[in-house]
């Protein structure tokens, strides 16, 4: 029997494109709650937070709202644009960023407050703008952080179920990711094929997982003691 | 000249109050900073570098307005020439040596001064280590002289030796003069070890509370101990044991014949004035 490595192929796909816009997305906002001395932040802080304990078919259900050509969001995007990001890759991805928004800051934005503040202060002292700062000071020292930050995104997004099936449905080829090929498979009691694909989502976040803790071992032994 | 004035409210030591500083710094001499722990000795040097905003101020060195707050006027600290040495050394851990001294000079780096201070501070061995690999002294040194390599107007030193042993404590103090001698820097220096500002400072401002106390030389501040020509050392007995007792003072246990009426715990007073030369 043929396999369909598609599945898969979007899974890995969507967690690599999810997990770069994230860096991108999430780097500013870790270091911004990093420094930040506002009354806001907690507001923030538990927005940001919001998909580590809220059921994935709620943000999904909120999201199919929102971007649906029906309602106004939505329905702005598909005229003024002509884009439409119900049951699409772009939907998928945007879902899966805000559902995985949470990875990738906590750890960044934590490894930042562990950084002793004289660092920057040393570095603006020395005539460094805090744009040199953040990239040549901050980041480096915080490798451990960040690569924890960018492989809980990554692995977090393979195994992203609930929020896809909401805005994303099933559609071979386009939005249907590997975890719900199982659940499709399963269901259809095509053992043969959940198997395969479930080994190697296992097979591959667990490698993941302890690729992390051996090079954060080594990062933290070598980099942290100032 | 170097002027400051500025005024903060802060919450120090003994509860908020207001840091009040009015003071004169003269050119290319190291002025030390005196006081207790959470007298606004390290927000006073935070605020001349730019780091913390006081209420009100006004900062001039050399003709150069820093901050006027009257006149809106407050410049970063990138825009300060200034060199901050930190107490805990603030080296940047994911760069060697010679990368912490080529940070600081950003765009042109002279290389000869780097090469220059590599050799005075006796790191050229270690130009390629990691600070993490390094002794206490020896990142002291590197925070030195990557201060140094920017030829700061203002160097501004929060303890900068108060993390180390004695040793190397005084040997540092050497270096520091020979720097001083060579470089010319103006430097405000932050230090509660009245022997180190003896050693280093031609002027004191000694303050507790926020406020000012006394300016002037060392020995002008710190005054000389009021009755002449006897020592007195101020202690704490800690044992008494028949005839004897145990005195702490200045960190040394001496043992003592029994005084009536004296228990431990009681405050004492040890005068002599006996001085024999022993070498």
């Amino acid at each position: 029997m043929e396999l369909d490595l598609q599945p898969l192929w979007l899974t890995f796909k969507l967690a690599t494109i999810t997990t770069i816009c994230l860096l991108v997305i999430g780097l500013p906002i870790a270091a911004m709650l990093a420094q930040s001395r506002s009354r806001l932040k907690p507001v923030a802080e538990a927005f940001i937070s919001l998909p580590l304990v809220l059921p994935p078919s709620v943000l999904g259900f909120y999201l199919l709202v929102a971007l649906s050509p029906a309602n106004a969001f939505g329905g702005l995007l598909q005229s003024w644009f002509n884009i439409r990001l119900i049951f699409t890759f772009p939907g998928l991805v945007i879902g899966s960023v805000i559902y995985s928004l949470p990875f990738m800051v906590h750890p960044i934005q934590g490894g930042l407050q562990a950084l002793p503040e004289s660092l920057q202060e040393a570095s603006w002292t020395l005539g460094r703008s805090k744009t040199d700062t953040f990239f040549k000071v901050m980041l480096p020292n915080i490798r451990p952080a960040l690569l924890t930050g960018i492989v809980l995104s990554f692995a977090h997004t393979l195994g992203e179920f609930g929020l896809v099936l909401m805005i994303g449905g099933s559609i071979p080829g386009v939005t249907k990711v590997a975890s719900i090929a199982i659940y499709n498979e399963a269901e259809a009691l095509n053992f043969h094929a959940a198997h395969i694909y479930s080994g190697v989502l296992l097979a591959v976040s667990f490698c993941i997982l302890l690729l992390v803790y051996i090079i954060n071992k080594r990062l933290v032994k070598n980099s942290l003691a100032l | 000249m170097i002027s400051i004035s500025i005024r903060k409210k802060l919450n120090m030591a003994g509860g908020p109050a207001d840091l009040v500083v009015d003071a004169e710094l003269p050119l290319q001499n190291i002025t030390a900073l005196y006081g207790p722990s959470g007298s606004g000795k390290t927000s006073l040097l935070k605020i001349i570098a730019g780091l913390t905003q006081p209420d009100e101020g006004f900062i001039q060195v050399n003709n150069e307005v820093w901050l006027d707050t009257k006149n809106k006027i407050n410049l970063p600290p990138q825009k300060r020439n200034i060199g901050f040495v930190f107490q805990d050394y603030a080296l940047f851990p994911n760069m060697t040596v010679e990368g912490n001294l080529r940070y600081a000079c950003s765009k042109n780096v002279d290389e000869e001064l780097v090469k220059h201070l590599l050799v005075v501070t006796g790191l050229t061995a270690f130009a390629n280590h990691k600070p993490a690999t390094l002794s206490g002294g020896q990142k002291q040194r590197v925070a030195l002289a990557r201060a140094l390599v920017r030829k700061p107007s203002l160097l501004l030193l929060d303890e900068p030796l108060s993390a180390l042993d004695n040793e190397t404590r005084l040997q540092l103090q050497q270096e520091l003069l020979q720097f001083q001698k060579e470089y010319k820097f103006s430097a405000l220096l932050v230090s509660h070890d009245i022997a180190e500002i003896y050693q280093l400072a031609k002027s004191v401002i000694s303050i507790d509370g926020g406020k000012v106390l006394k300016v002037g030389r060392p020995a002008e501040v710190f005054g000389f101990a009021t009755n002449a020509g006897q020592i007195n050392l101020i202690g704490q007995i800690v044992s008494i044991d028949n005839e004897m007792m145990e005195v702490l003072a200045d960190q040394r246990l001496y043992q003592l014949k029994y005084v009536e009426g004296l228990s431990v715990g009681d405050k004492v007073c040890l005068a002599f004035a006996d001085v024999k030369k022993i070498g």
